[in-house]
């Protein structure tokens, strides 16, 4: 099962080393991690992606706060929560294959930024499984280089 | 003369402002040492080097008194033997490169204890960090899976902030080590911020934890009991649940069995005791586990020495787990229902709940249980059987005496024959199983105890971990008295191999081994050496009148065992209890649970 954590966490030197420290340490699985800034910048959200049974979630969260950088944890799996990932992608391309893959990435709404005699470069934002399927679209044109960023996450305004 | 004259009126004012400075300021060294000592901590453990000598510099002549050790890692066991016998935070100072990874073993076993202690270690300056310098290591990176807080301190002004959070940390909810590494350029540099603010953590890492969970549940899962029964561990000690724990298993009658970090949160000889459960348990306290209805695990955290199967362990009780750390609950063994918080404090809201009961059958069940299997070994010729001399110890010491050891056969006996009285006086590496924590715990135990008998029980290959702490404990007069059982293997290994390894004694033969009489003397420490039987009683009192440190080195059989014993991964179902028939000798039993025992052999009163 993928969990979504949304860890707020203090800006502090060491903060990065003992959270992933703490999944290598335990043996826990985990799918992704990024980790950038929020509004206040004396404070950072990680946000993780886990590959574990229900338990081992709620442990992981017992573990995590216990860390003295750990603020706060918020589980975001549901559909209550936006997702998104970014990934860049150079595919090959030539005379007969770039009609199709123009039309592709319309119809994923991705976007061109660059382009060769023999190349596409692409990015997308978009949530983690629609990038799954862009990527197995995309993957029988031959992808020549592929950087994917991890899933970050934040809860939709509460309704009414 | 004019010149002159303005040379006067100039230096002058030069050292007026200089006066004026050390009123305003002082170093990171002396912040760090004045908001120690402002927490109560007024002794440290400790080996000076390059990057800590500002630091050494300040505590010179300070009221912070530092006791030299021989190696690193007994000053970090000192911190914590001074830290268990008094539930105090205990100090030990490295440093920078070796010296600080030295303390790293120590740390470790403070981390899997929640023992609290305080590490300080110098650093490289600030502007060397990240150059591979002299001495430099990342300490801070090392110690991040170790500790429960640590830092680097990179300005003057955080000194206090950082002292006063690692100090707070270390003592609050489940405790443990905190380590403070600390550049050279920094212990010198000065501040103006002398006194910690508001800490930059959050507040549950210092503050008391509520009371959460299922305490009405517990109460009336108890008072519907048929047969409950208490499983306590180190974290009733860490509360302090010592009394309330007598008066809930009294109001109750719940018997009790204690792990081997809970021996003395209930009293060994107390009748509703059933002394120590797990892989070296007492065959009646392994029994009534399996056989209660209710268990109610209060400050211990089913680890593999306890649970050894955890699919198969007190499966047909209802399981109720008390503990300060929620991450325990359900990390193991999966427990029908929780609660979470001090424990002391939880056993006094749960008193008021229960009922007040007479007499239960279960109780008079676990008695008969005691009096059916008690500890047994053989008396053979004149062997000294080392289960019979800590026996021994203990009525001499009326079960009063904190006893440190390390880790092996010698510690399971201990554990097994001496019924302790109370909590903070069985100091013993339990987690991470440390040889060599012993000595130098007990070292530390004597300086923050010193009103107590504090002994030693080592054994031959333990002892030689960390014995160049002779010379600490002879240049402090710190009197602990030791005990090392000599067989000349490393008796556990020994065991393991000849009940798992058919006989090959791979690397388990301590041949060359010194003579530790000998090698007292070279210290200038009074020791003896005894090999049979009738010395046992004048070593033993050699041991206890001896106002200064020293030694007995006890010749015991090879073959000796631990029982009982319940291998690794099996359930207590598969128990293997001392078959006397398949040794030499006569068989002994012995119930160190029994109230009467200790009393009926009193020799010796108190000091």
């Amino acid at each position: 099962m993928r969990t979504v954590l949304s860890v707020l966490v203090r800006n502090s030197a060491g903060v990065l080393s003992h959270v992933s420290g703490l999944f290598t340490r335990r043996g826990y699985n985990i799918d992704s991690l990024s980790v950038g800034e929020t509004e206040d910048a004396t404070k950072s959200i990680i946000t993780l992606v886990v590959s574990e049974e229900e338990e081992m979630v709620r442990q992981i969260e017992k573990q995590l706060y216990k860390l003295v950088d750990v603020l706060e944890i918020r589980e975001l799996t549901g559909e209550d929560a936006l997702k998104r990932e970014l990934v860049l992608l150079t595919v090959k391309s030539s005379r007969e294959t770039r009609h199709e893959l123009l039309t592709l990435i319309n119809v994923f709404k991705a976007r061109v930024v660059d382009m060769s005699e023999s190349e596409i470069m692409i990015e997308m934002v978009a949530n983690p499984r629609r990038i799954s399927g862009f990527l197995r679209a995309f993957s029988e044109f031959g992808i020549i280089e592929m950087a994917r960023t991890g899933t970050i996450a934040l809860p939709f305004p509460a309704s009414g | 003369m004019a010149k002159n004259n303005n040379n006067q009126g100039s230096s002058a004012k030069t050292s007026a402002t200089r006066t004026e400075k050390t009123v305003l300021t002082k170093s990171g060294a002396e912040v760090l040492i004045d908001t120690v000592l402002a927490n109560k901590i007024d002794s440290c453990w400790g080996y000076p080097g390059g990057a800590i000598l500002p630091f050494y510099d300040a505590m010179y002549g300070s009221n912070l008194k530092h006791y030299l050790v021989r190696h690193e890692q007994a000053a970090a066991h000192a911190a914590e033997g001074f830290a268990k016998a008094t539930g105090k935070v205990g100090m030990c100072i490295a440093t920078s490169g070796p010296g600080a990874t030295n303390l790293v073993t120590g740390i470790t076993d403070a981390k899997m204890d929640s023992v609290p202690i305080l590490a300080l270690t110098g650093q490289v300056a600030t502007t060397a960090i990240g150059t591979d310098a002299f001495q430099e290591c990342d300490i801070y990176g090392i110690t991040i899976p170790i500790t429960k807080y640590n830092a680097l301190i990179r300005y003057a002004d955080e000194v206090a902030d950082i002292t006063e959070t690692a100090i707070r940390v270390a003592q609050s909810g489940r405790p443990g080590p905190v380590l403070i590494d600390f550049p050279k350029d920094i212990q010198v540099a000065h501040t103006a911020r002398l006194k910690p603010g508001k800490l930059p953590i959050p507040p549950r890492h210092y503050e008391k934890p509520p009371v959460v969970g299922d305490l009405a549940r517990l109460a009336d899962a108890i008072n519907r009991a048929r047969a409950p029964l208490l499983y306590v561990g180190g974290g009733a000690i860490h509360s302090g649940a010592y009394a309330n724990l007598i008066k809930l298993a009294e109001k109750a009658q719940i018997p009790v069995v204690s792990t081997l970090m809970g021996l003395g949160a209930f009293p060994g000889t107390h009748d509703l005791s059933l002394g120590m459960l797990g892989m070296h348990g007492m065959a009646y306290a392994n029994k009534a586990v399996q056989e209660c209805d209710l268990l109610i695990s209060a400050g211990a955290r089913y680890d593999d020495r306890v649970a050894t199967d955890k699919s198969d362990f007190a499966s047909q009780a209802l399981r109720a787990h008390i503990d300060v750390d929620q991450a325990e609950i359900n990390k193991r063994v999966k427990v029908d229902f929780y609660i979470a918080g001090d424990l002391n404090d939880v056993i006094a809201e749960l008193i008021p709940k229960v009922k007040q009961v007479k007499e239960r059958a279960w109780v008079t069940f676990c008695r008969d249980l005691k009096a059916a299997n008690p500890l047994r070994f053989n008396k053979n010729g004149s062997f000294i059987k080392p289960q019979q001399l800590i026996y021994r110890l203990w009525q001499k010491t009326r079960g009063e005496a904190i006893i440190s050891t390390d880790v092996g056969q010698h510690q399971m006996w201990a554990a097994q024959y001496y019924a302790f009285n109370g909590p903070r006086q069985w100091l013993t590496s339990g987690g991470l199983g440390t040889m060599g924590f012993g000595f130098p715990a007990a070292l530390g135990a004597k300086i923050g105890c010193p009103e107590k008998d504090v002994v030693v029980i080592s054994g031959d290959g333990s002892f030689q971990m960390n014995m160049q702490e002779l010379a600490t404990a002879r240049m402090y007069n710190i009197p602990v008295k030791i005990i090392v059982f000599n067989n000349g293997f490393l008796g556990m290994v020994r065991q393991w191999q000849e009940l798992f390894y058919e006989n090959r004694f791979s690397s388990s033969d301590m041949d060359y081994n010194p003579d530790f009489a000998k090698l007292c003397a070279a210290f200038d420490i009074p020791a003896k050496r005894i090999t049979a039987d009738h010395e046992v009683e004048e070593a033993l009192d050699f041991l206890l009148n001896t106002k200064d440190v020293c030694l007995i080195e006890v010749a015991i059989p090879r073959e000796e065992k631990v029982y009982p014993m319940v291998s690794s991964g099996t359930g207590y179902r598969e128990m293997v209890d001392f078959d006397s028939s398949k040794e030499a000798g006569d068989e002994v039993k012995i119930i160190p649970n029994e109230p009467a025992a200790r009393d009926g052999y009193v020799t010796r009163g108190k000091k």
